[in-house]
């Protein structure tokens, strides 16, 4: 392993899992609930009386965070290697894998541990492996 | 009011993940390539984001009421099973094929990132089998 000194950036790292963490801590002390998104993207496909409208907000707030951030300071364009297939492919992946393992990198990760669940970490455990081993076979193994 | 704290929720979220280069699957993917150049950060916001939330999660997990008096509606499920443990492999495998979670792929779509869009509508797809098969499999304990 290498560590790549130019593309580590620990400062913006911290400080924008800070606000991550903070969202979470206001979502769970005002909402009462946990800042996972794909179980507040899930429930909006199973909906329950009164429970559309915070999903839908949340929701929003997400898609609307680039522009929020535009205020403060130029949004860095994201790099999107996967083509067409692969990310069909992946978000079908996505989709049934955090529905049927009840969350993903927010709700198991940033939540999950921050209530010390053994269950989250064995989910963080699960999905971290998985994607390591998968980056691995894809760019090492597979040539790609 | 709800509304309002989960739509500020959202935003915050989606600002960290911006501004932490979460947002940006190439960043993402630089971490979960352990055997080529690694790029570390992912780690330090998952650190910012448990540093800041474990705080708010101590005081929830007392309280039987949100400071908006809504029901805490915290996790209390313990189960560590094949559906949690196979569900999150599948979604580490989805993550590490085009290295976008729930979170990161919404707000790239507030990008205006057409890619984006297609693992979203992807992924939207794939929590809507999750649905049909869970009503399938329980039909009287699915929501109307």
């Amino acid at each position: 392993m290498s560590v790549d000194w130019n593309a580590f950036t620990p400062m913006t790292a911290l400080a924008g899992g800070a606000l991550i963490g903070a969202a979470a801590a206001m979502f769970a002390l005002f909402n009462g609930r946990i800042a996972g998104i794909s179980g507040v993207l899930g429930g909006l496909l199973a909906p329950v009386k009164g429970d559309l409208g915070w999903r839908v907000a949340f929701v929003l707030g997400l898609v609307a965070a680039p522009l929020g951030y535009a205020v403060f300071a130029p949004v860095p364009g994201p790099r999107i290697d996967a083509g067409w297939g692969e990310l069909v492919i992946a978000g079908l992946l996505v989709g049934v894998g955090t529905r049927y393992g009840s969350g993903c990198t927010s709700g198991h990760g940033v939540c999950g541990l921050s209530r010390l669940s053994l269950r989250s970490l064995v989910a963080t455990a699960a999905f971290m492996g998985a994607g390591f081993a998968t980056v691995f076979v894809v760019r090492h193994l597979t040539g790609l | 009011m709800p509304i309002l704290t989960s739509l500020l929720a959202g935003l915050v979220f989606g600002i960290g993940l911006v501004l932490s280069g979460m947002a940006d699957p190439a960043k993402v993917l630089g971490f979960l390539d352990l055997a080529g150049r690694w790029d570390p950060s992912l780690a330090l916001v998952m650190a910012g984001a448990v540093g800041v939330a474990l705080f708010a999660f101590a005081v929830a997990r007392r309280r039987t009421a949100s400071f908006l008096g809504l029901p805490m509606r915290l996790p209390t499920t313990r189960r560590i099973d094949g559906r949690l443990v196979g569900g999150s492999v599948m979604f580490g495998i989805g993550w590490g094929l085009a290295g976008f979670c729930p979170g990161p792929a919404l707000v790239a779509l507030g990008m205006g990132q057409v890619k984006a869009a297609i693992f979203v509508g992807a992924m939207l797809a794939g929590m809507g089998v999750f649905e049909l098969f869970e009503r399938r499999a329980a039909p009287s304990a699915a929501k109307a």
